[in-house]
């Protein structure tokens, strides 16, 4: 049995229906305050948390892009870089004379309108080009916010900006987590949304039925690059350092992970990919493995832990893109793909009937 | 009478090849007219350069005295003008109900913002679209597979569908491309009847592209036969059949004859 399968007929098919949607933002929201608060979990496990929060954002974000508007994008760090730096510079060298703590949402909403302004620049190319020629075009951007910072030394250039307040909390990156996939849903079940699901399948039949396909393209573009930036501002008042490498291509590359690994087209895709994907990482750590495997015989323990578990860091990078192509090979559009779950479709658009099963699966 | 739509010397060239040579065509509200024509003849160019997928070179199209020569597609499908495909062009992994939403675009008068923070006029909007689609869907037979994705309806299912999606965006003028084509005479009496019915319902004029003469002959009050681009007959179904010149054009003509 596939367990991408499994996993995908388990949530769609899960008992937890959207009338429990309220209760569970709130336990979560109960949760994001406590946490901190009381100390329910150690530092270490509320640092992935904060890091889960983030990369929900950012999957979230990509998939309006890649998956729902079925266009290629691999520029998403870059936007995060324009939101990161531009709620930096706020709060470091703007708000920092005031003091102001509480300015921090308005610097990270100035970091994803900053963003949005360099989407509807990417949005422009998109009405002419698709597919892989998006992808370049996108990546050019990538490279030119990239070498930008790198050349102003007003955020000192390459060596990266470091000092902010760790302003970024657990029940910020709640609330900004709930807040985007709120918007984003709503969005999907618009009019805007739908027309964004008819550009993927064909867009000139979209045009020739009335969609304004530019102006939808302009729409979902700022959209996502403005949770992008949003999640960049997040980033960097949580690590407190920021520099252009921290937003290269290899960023960009774990989103698409993402994205991919959790499924096109679908928010729950992208809420479990994200997840999945740092607890991955989490997991492939070497103290997890030196840990898990004390019982085994001491020269062998020895061996592994050096020629492998001490090595992981490096493996990593292997294993994360292996994965990415396992899943390609046997569930190309993720494990989630093209299906929502129930929790999160609006009560207007639930099927009357439960969708047969199966549907949506491997292309 | 003044004409829905008026094609005056309309040409479109690829290049040095014109696809459509100074073609014209008058449509009075409420006619049912065929274009016919060999392959390659021009037909769906016509199509095309109506519904503002191609720029007439030269030439003006007019829908109820105002231009479309010049507009975007969704312009023009918002001024009411729709059309089917030849081969279809449904959106296929989306729902039958979410096919025929799209079409509701342009009439959906509600803003991002007001999308984003389900403001009331969003609700309402959504509300009295979904309900017309469902109106749309029960009138044609397709309610039983709304939440289903549009390709898994059978052939005739999807063509029926992709009319019904051309009707949802309310226009006054209809362009069916082949609508006929890979039926059996059975369906396609059932197609005539079911145009009959929508020309009627919907107060429709329509236009089509159809090689089936049974379909052709038996459906439309005139005929334009086109040629290389250019129109080389124009008439009712009975003048058409005897016209030397689209016997020619459809049989060719006899070495020394």
């Amino acid at each position: 049995m596939n367990p991408c399968r499994s996993i995908s007929a388990w949530l769609v098919a899960s008992p937890i229906r959207g009338a429990a949607l309220p209760g569970l933002v709130l336990a979560g929201a109960v949760l994001a305050l406590g946490i901190p608060r009381y100390g329910w979990v150690n530092p270490y496990i509320q640092m992935v948390l904060v890091y889960i929060g983030i990369n929900i954002i950012l999957a979230g974000s990509l998939n309006l892009v890649n998956g729902y508007m079925g266009e290629f994008s691999v520029g998403h760090a870059g936007f995060m870089a324009v939101g990161a730096y531009t709620a930096s510079v706020l709060t470091f060298k703007v708000f920092h004379l005031a003091g102001a703590s509480w300015l921090f949402p308005v610097a990270i909403v100035a970091g994803g309108l900053a963003a949005a302004v360099c989407g509807l620049l990417v949005a422009i190319p998109s009405f002419r080009t698709r597919g892989d020629y998006l992808a370049i075009v996108t990546l050019a951007f990538l490279m030119i916010v990239k070498s930008v910072i790198e050349n102003t030394s007003y955020v000192e250039g390459a060596s990266g900006l470091f000092g902010m307040k760790r302003l970024t909390t657990l029940p910020w990156v709640y609330f900004w987590m709930v807040v985007t996939l709120w918007v984003i849903r709503n969005f999907i079940y618009s009019k805007y949304g739908r027309g964004m699901l008819a550009i993927r399948e064909d867009e000139l039949a979209a045009d020739l039925m009335g969609v304004r396909t530019r102006r939808v393209k302009i729409l979902v573009f700022m959209l996502s690059s403005f949770f992008a930036g949003v999640a960049g501002g997040l980033y960097a008042h949580y690590l407190q350092y920021i520099s252009p490498r921290s937003f290269d291509i290899l960023k960009s590359t774990d989103i698409l992970i993402m994205v991919y690994l959790g499924g096109v087209a679908s928010l729950g895709g992208s809420i479990l990919g994200a997840t999945l994907y740092q607890v991955l990482l989490e997991v492939l750590r070497p103290s997890t493995f030196n840990e898990a495997f004390q019982w085994l015989p001491a020269p062998l323990f020895q061996w592994l832990s050096d020629h492998v578990f001490n090595q992981l860091d490096i493996w990593r990078m292997l294993i994360m893109p292996l994965l990415l192509i396992l899943v390609m090979l046997y569930r190309p559009r993720g494990i989630l793909g093209l299906r929502e779950w129930p929790l999160l479709v609006p009560e207007r658009d639930r099927p009357g009937k439960r969708p047969s099963a199966g549907k949506g699966g491997g292309a | 009478m003044s004409p829905l739509l008026e094609a005056c010397e309309v040409t479109h060239c690829f290049g040095g090849l014109c696809a459509v040579n100074r073609f014209s065509l008058r449509l009075e509200p409420g006619e049912l007219v065929g274009l016919i024509g060999p392959n390659g003849a021009g037909k769906t160019t016509v199509f095309n350069l109506v519904t503002g997928v191609y720029r007439a070179t030269r030439g003006s199209i007019r829908l109820n005295g105002t231009e479309l020569v010049g507009r975007d597609p969704h312009r023009i499908t918002a001024l009411g003008i729709a059309r089917t495909f030849q081969n279809i062009r449904l959106f296929k992994d989306l729902t039958v109900l979410d096919n025929v939403r799209i079409a509701h675009y342009a009439a959906m008068r509600y803003s991002p913002f007001e999308a984003v923070l389900r403001a009331g006029r969003y609700r309402a909007e959504e509300r009295r679209v979904l309900q017309r689609s469902r109106e749309l869907l029960a009138e044609f037979g397709l309610e039983a597979c709304a939440d289903e994705p549009a390709a898994s309806l059978p052939y005739g299912q999807q063509r029926r569908l992709e009319i019904v999606r051309a009707l949802a965006t309310e226009p006054r003028l209809l362009l069916l491309d082949e609508p006929a084509a890979g039926m059996n005479p059975n369906e396609i009496g059932r197609l005539m009847d079911f145009i009959r019915q929508i020309r009627q319902s919907h107060a429709l004029t329509i236009l089509l592209i159809e090689h089936q003469m049974k379909l052709v002959m038996g459906l439309c009050e005139r005929i334009q036969v086109l040629d290389f681009g250019a129109t080389i007959a124009g008439g009712t179904p009975a003048e058409i059949q005897r016209h030397p010149k689209v016997l020619e054009a459809y049989l060719g003509v006899e070495e020394g004859a």
